[in-house]
């Protein structure tokens, strides 16, 4: 099952973890990215804190945590091949792992149908 | 707040450009090449900008040129038939209220000014002309930039001979059988033109250029990236009513002739900045990462501040993050290790002569 936040990231739930990155449509609205910063691994986060932190040509964009829980794993060679983060790519440049610790809060979060509704505006 | 059109706005669409708001004016940020694909292009090749959204001002009457000269630091008598010259309205305090260009064709002078200013100037104009003056705002007419080395070339192509035209000068010309107003100017650091032309024929004329194998369409990000790398002032960023024109390392905007007559608005506050020095001084600054820092940044040494982040982001030619900004006079210009700080973090920077990128102007043969 897949989630989405307002602010464009998605989370793609497997058991008690989620794999984080941002949506095609985020992706597509940074255009150029030259430098992206991840999460520490094991490092605790709460649902909305920024957690990464990508830098387009014109503008640094906060990526926020869409859930509270740990980080168990981080795409660090993704920072060294940012040509790689399309929109037709969007799942393989995933962030980062995160073990949840509330479950519940993923009810606060949109699933693709509402997701594509909300940028389809 | 509704945001005005440029005359080639649904030009814009169809080319699949991200329209933005900027200065009170929907505009393309980018088209689906992307910013650093058509900043490339542009340094390459050629580059095409509607810069419409720019004022674009007529005056006409005697007395225009003394008017001028009562609100800018420029000698008019320079502004020759065919010629242009870059200058800066001036607050009694030295700080500058907008830059601009100041052309001379068929005896009657022409200005640009910036989008995000055309309301304050033409208000502060409207305030300062003389009675047998006589300004019209052109907003019938379009404005397109052709910038990069292949400019002239497309020009000529298109039935246009430019050879002739130098940096900084303008005249009447047809390019693909329309009549334009072409200015050897811009906003780059490249060789390239801006030209004027009713906005009835602008569609017309950018279909044209952009069809052309050499050309591609680019956007206001494209623009802002470009004019970093050439070193050249935003205001409201290198420029606002707080920075002199020395501050902002534009004193060559400042005539020979006003100089010695003293007769401008902050004379003695720019005037004694150009003879002991200006406190401050415009340079570049590059970040020893891949990190950009961004405008509003500040400068440290040994943890004091020494200057700010004017404007920054990524250089596409250098393939690295590139920036202005201001520092005391003490700090060298080229080649000072600082660290700009934001938001908690720490980066650590050089500072850089400018321009960053070398210009590529056609000037005149000496």
């Amino acid at each position: 099952m897949i989630y989405y936040t307002k602010d464009h990231e998605w989370i793609e739930i497997d058991g008690d973890t989620g794999t984080v990155g941002i949506s095609p449509h985020a992706i597509e609205q940074l255009g150029d990215i030259v430098f992206i910063e991840l999460p520490e691994q094991d490092s605790d986060v709460s649902q909305g804190d920024g957690v990464a932190v990508f830098e387009s040509v014109k503008a640094a964009s906060d990526i926020y945590s869409p859930v509270s829980g740990t980080i168990t794993e981080v795409n660090d060679p993704l920072a060294d091949d940012l040509s790689s983060i399309t929109a037709d790519n969007a799942k393989q440049s995933w962030l980062f792992k995160i073990r949840l610790n509330n479950a519940g809060e993923l009810d606060s979060l949109m699933d693709e149908a509402a997701y594509n509704e909300l940028i389809a505006d | 707040m509704s945001q005005r059109h440029t005359p080639l706005h649904e030009f814009h669409l169809a080319h699949q450009a991200r329209m933005v708001p900027f200065a009170g004016w929907d505009m393309p940020v980018q088209y689906d090449t992307g910013i650093k694909a058509e900043h490339l292009a542009t340094r390459n090749s050629a580059g095409l900008f509607d810069v419409s959204h720019m004022a674009q001002i007529t005056l006409d009457g005697e007395t225009a040129d003394r008017m001028l000269e009562r609100i800018t630091p420029t000698d008019l008598s320079l502004v020759a038939e065919g010629t242009m010259r870059y200058s800066v309205f001036l607050n009694e305090t030295g700080g500058v209220l907008d830059d601009l260009i100041i052309s001379r064709l068929d005896g009657r002078l022409r200005l640009v000014v910036n989008a995000g200013r055309a309301e304050h100037d033409i208000a502060f104009l409207n305030a300062n002309l003389d009675s047998d003056t006589l300004m019209s705002v052109k907003d019938d007419c379009a404005l397109l930039a052709l910038q990069g080395p292949q400019a002239e070339t497309v020009l000529a192509s298109l039935g246009a001979n430019l050879s002739g035209l130098y940096f900084m000068q303008l005249c009447h010309a047809q390019i693909a059988g329309i009549d334009c107003m072409v200015m050897r100017s811009g906003y780059t650091g490249e060789d390239g033109f801006e030209i004027s032309l009713a906005a009835k024929d602008a569609t017309e004329l950018a279909e044209t250029l952009a069809s052309h194998d050499a050309v591609t369409l680019a956007g206001l990000g494209a623009r802002d990236t470009l004019r970093i790398e050439a070193g050249l002032p935003l205001w409201g960023h290198e420029l606002d009513e707080t920075i002199t024109p020395v501050d902002a390392g534009l004193t060559f905007a400042i005539s020979k002739r006003r100089r010695e007559r003293r007769d401008f608005p902050g004379a003695d506050i720019i005037m004694k900045a150009i003879e002991a020095g200006a406190s401050r001084h415009l340079t570049g600054i590059l970040p020893d990462g891949q990190r950009p820092v961004r405008d509003g940044a500040i400068l440290e040494l040994d943890g004091q501040t020494v200057g700010h982040i004017s404007s920054g982001g990524f250089s596409p030619s250098l393939d690295r993050p590139a920036a202005l900004g201001f520092v005391d006079s003490t700090i060298s210009k080229d080649g000072q290790q600082l660290v700009a700080a934001a938001g908690g973090r720490s980066i650590e920077v050089t500072t850089a002569a400018l321009p960053l990128v070398p210009h590529r102007y056609a000037r005149p043969p000496k």
